[in-house]
């Protein structure tokens, strides 16, 4: 087991690849009382077309969210209740790159974590209940379809992207979940579901040594192969420059998005991550001079705001919120981006922006389910996300100029509206 | 975990929790007031003009400058509803001393913040700026209308209005849109100048400075704060049973129905109404979730809430509206099967072990610490979260029965979709 201490935020991370490929990791947090487990596979909405067995399997859309819901049937019952006994209550999430589960408790966390360990790795479906499943998936996709941010997001997407599979929504549509059944869940199970392509994430006041045989005795011996995925190929253009649909909304919203290059795994994907995430600071974060204009113009209110994101083959920009003044906004930000690229960044702003980033950044680590997920990440991305501090160090200006340049164009920027009924 | 309450001046209270294990400190100052239909709107206003400027730094620029130079601190504006008292102000988070690179300290600057955006806005001629006022109002009435834009908070907002129509409890935390629409500078001025002198300061302090560095920081940060004719916390009015049920429904165009219903509980024997309330739908593993939702497959969301102020439960699902009458029959039938002790042991225990995990790991957020002590203080209740876990661990199944038996039907509230109404 290797143990790694990063003095500049206080955190010690032990790490180890078990012989059946499964990474552990485990975060010490002295002090604390609730512990913490996540346990993730690299598989999500975006995993729809894969090779298993030599053999490329095309598979419906909202696979990866199903299989999420069902794995907490058990043969005994369903393991929701089993970890209810002991006062936790596990959860699960699916995004488009990855699944994960969780749960958080104060007492008889071992045994949680052997009964999380084990429903997870250990499927149990059958038609009939696979088939019961879809009234509350349906419940759920009317829900998120009635929800105006998942739609203006859903949208850019489906804009900012012609093909890559990252454009499909996580959870699928009614029409697509209706294709699931038990037996392509076994198989999206087998292909993903391997220690090989997972890691375990333990976050408390706990013993490094003994989650790691915890996690060797319960798990599969052995783990699978490397699955192929085809995303599909991106072209650099996008989909389509705009698109706008009417709800029951209170007042206009918008998003406008910049299709930018995506990165490799590895130190460059954190170094994109970060010169993004300035990027979008200093072009329109709360401090930046074009906030502070559009906020005092009533053009923008506290709802805007801006974030970078990345995923395999992917990464973009979008920054949005409530507006009167959805194209006003979007050409202040074209705008924007181009002067910073003429003229530079000023230097104060620059090092002050860094400043409040690392402070940013640190805050997070308060949170036990933030830590878990930025170290799954880093894991399936190979990169090490607690070395952010030098990494705000080493980025530099002309790198934030350079990545403005080449992202944040006209050509690459789509624009998504969600307008009140008329 | 250690709690230091004090009073500081006339209706000035600090509640310090010393602490070393987070990154960052958490301080916290909230103005209580009666929530009351005149004045939400106006109070809801005021900690956003507060938050534009003050002398010292009179715009969102000059502030983002210094609070970025503070490592990133943040300082929030927060309206909140605790039963019925309304609770304005403001919580800031900043890096905790031991991450600040050369030692440089921010609890002082913080708090010098804080007392400066309270006891020094930025205003002329002895009144706040128009534009700031006139900025923030539109903010402030399309926040309110914006309420409609995510149709599960609208719902439970549209119930609680008629279950509790006439009581204070029935007012929005943001008050109504009419009120807000036409707040003059004037009136917000004299609103906040009253609101300073008289209504209780509660101040929260988390993190690792010592209680005595804290209560001179904030002593000299609020030197100015004036007190006069402080008034007494009003606590809040039980809910009057009514007669007979009434059903409320509103149409809209929406994909998703949603059902919300409000219950009267004539006990007031708190901890069995609490635990009742987490075996009906307060958890994952409540009836709600395992018959509503797992059983018969008819919703994504089904869960109940306790208000323990006003003596009621509210339950809030989303449904196609087709299942309206089958989920509410299911959700009749569930209350009576909590009334009736139909449950299995583990149903019992994992609810008290769910209450028990929450009070137990509350210490381990900063965030959860101050909202849980700023309803305490705004309630007029002093239990820590030790003493509300004993009390869940003393409550015997025989008293919860007891308790839920008193629980009745009040109003039903519909949303329903156009085509469905037609």
């Amino acid at each position: 087991m290797r143990e790694t201490f990063y003095e500049r935020v206080g955190e010690s991370v032990f790490r180890e690849t078990l012989p059946n490929g499964l990474m552990v990791c485990v975060v010490p947090k002295p002090g604390y009382v609730k512990k913490y487990a996540f346990f993730a596979t690299r598989y999500g909405g975006m995993d729809v077309r894969f090779q298993l067995n030599g053999k490329w399997l095309d598979t419906p859309a909202g696979i990866a969210h199903y299989l999420e819901h069902k794995m907490f049937d058990t043969k005994e019952g369903n393991a929701l209740q089993e970890l209810a006994k002991n006062g936790a209550e596990p959860n699960a999430f699916t995004s488009n790159a990855m699944t994960g589960y969780y749960f958080d408790s104060t007492d008889h966390f071992e045994e949680n974590l052997k009964i999380l360990l084990s429903f997870v790795s250990i499927p149990y479906f059958t038609d009939e209940s696979v088939a019961k499943e879809q009234g509350i998936i349906s419940q759920e996709i009317r829900m998120i379809e009635d929800n105006p941010d998942w739609q203006i997001y859903t949208r850019m997407m489906q804009a900012l992207y012609q093909n890559h599979t990252g454009r499909i929504s996580v959870a699928g549509s009614i029409e697509s979940i209706r294709e699931i059944t038990a037996q392509t869940l076994y198989d999206c199970h087998k292909a993903f579901y391997t220690p090989s392509n997972m890691i375990l994430t333990v976050v408390g006041d706990v013993d490094p040594v003994h989650m790691v045989d915890l996690a060797r005795r319960i798990l599969p011996r052995e783990g699978g192969p490397v699955i192929p995925r085809d995303y599909g190929e991106e072209p650099a253009e996008v989909a389509q420059k705009e698109t706008s649909r009417e709800m029951e909304v209170s007042m206009p919203q918008f998003l406008t998005g910049y299709k930018c290059v995506p990165a490799k795994d590895g130190a460059d994907w954190l170094r994109l991550a970060v010169t993004g995430d300035m990027a979008c600071d200093l072009l329109l974060g709360e401090s930046s001079p074009l906030y502070q204009r559009l906020y005092s113009q009533g053009l923008i209110n506290g709802s805007f705001g801006g974030t970078f994101e990345m995923m395999p083959g992917m990464s973009y920009l979008y920054a949005g919120g409530d507006s009167n003044h959805a194209r006003a906004v979007a050409d202040a930000i074209q705008k924007e981006a181009d002067r910073l690229v003429r003229e530079g960044i000023d230097p104060d702003f620059f090092e002050r922006t860094r400043r409040a980033s690392f402070g940013d950044n640190l805050r997070g680590l308060n949170s036990f389910e933030n830590i878990a997920v930025s170290l799954t990440e880093g894991y399936f991305h190979g990169y090490d996300p607690l070395t952010f501090p030098q990494i705000f160090d080493a980025v530099s200006q002309e790198d934030v100029v350079s990545f403005l340049r080449e992202n944040i164009t006209p050509d690459r920027a789509v624009l998504s509206q969600i307008l009140p009924r008329t | 975990m250690k709690v230091i309450r004090k009073q500081l001046a006339e209706g000035v209270y600090l509640t310090c929790l010393p602490a070393r294990k987070f990154k960052t400190s958490l301080l916290s100052a909230q103005f209580v007031t009666p929530l009351t239909d005149k004045n939400a709107a106006v109070h809801a206003l005021l900690p956003a003009v507060l938050r534009r400027g003050t002398m010292r730094f009179p715009d969102m620029g000059s502030l983002s400058v210094e609070l970025d130079r503070l490592y990133g601190a943040e300082i929030d504006y927060t309206v909140r509803k605790k039963a019925e008292s309304q609770c304005v102000g403001f919580v800031a988070s900043f890096i905790d001393d031991a991450f600040v690179p050369g030692g440089e300290k921010l609890l002082e600057p913080v708090s010098d913040l804080l007392g400066e955006l309270i006891c020094a806005p930025a205003t002329k001629n002895g009144r706040f700026l128009p534009e700031y006022v006139e900025g923030e109002r539109t903010n402030l009435v399309d926040a309110i209308r914006g309420i409609l834009n995510d149709k599960r908070d609208y719902a439970d907002l549209r119930l609680l209005q008629e279950m509790c129509a006439g009581e204070p409890y029935g007012v929005s935390r943001f008050g109504d849109e009419k009120s807000a629409a036409k707040i003059s500078p004037q009136r917000l001025y004299a609103a906040y100048t009253a609101l300073i002198a008289s209504a209780r300061l509660e101040l929260f302090y988390s993190g690792s400075a010592a209680p005595e560095r804290v209560e001179g920081a904030l002593l000299r940060a609020f030197s100015a704060l004036p007190r006069e004719n402080v008034r007494e916390l009003a606590p809040a009015a039980f809910h009057p049973a009514r007669e007979e049920a009434r059903t409320v429904t509103d149409v809209m165009d929406v994909t998703q129905g949603k059902l919300g219903m409000g219950f009267t509980c004539g006990s007031r024997d708190f901890p069995a109404l609490l635990l009742g309330n987490t075996l009906f739908g307060g958890s994952s593993n409540s009836k709600l979730f395992l018959n509503v939702r797992e059983k018969l497959s008819l919703c994504y969301y089904a869960s109940s809430m306790y208000h323990r102020q006003k003596g009621i439960i509210t339950v809030s699902s989303g449904v196609e509206f087709e299942n309206f009458q089958k989920a509410y029959d299911e959700i009749m039938l569930q209350l009576r099967a909590v009334q009736n002790g139909e449950l299995e042991d583990w149903e019992l225990e994992g609810a008290r072990s769910t209450l028990l995990n929450a009070y137990a790991s509350m210490g381990d957020s900063q965030a959860r610490l101050e909202n849980f002590y700023l309803g305490q203080a705004a309630t007029g209740q002093s239990e820590t979260p030790e003493e509300l876990a004993t009390d869940v661990r003393n409550t015997s199944a025989a008293r919860i029965f007891e308790a839920m038996q008193t629980v009745t039907l009040d109003t039903v509230y519909f949303l329903k979709g156009k085509e469905a109404a037609e």
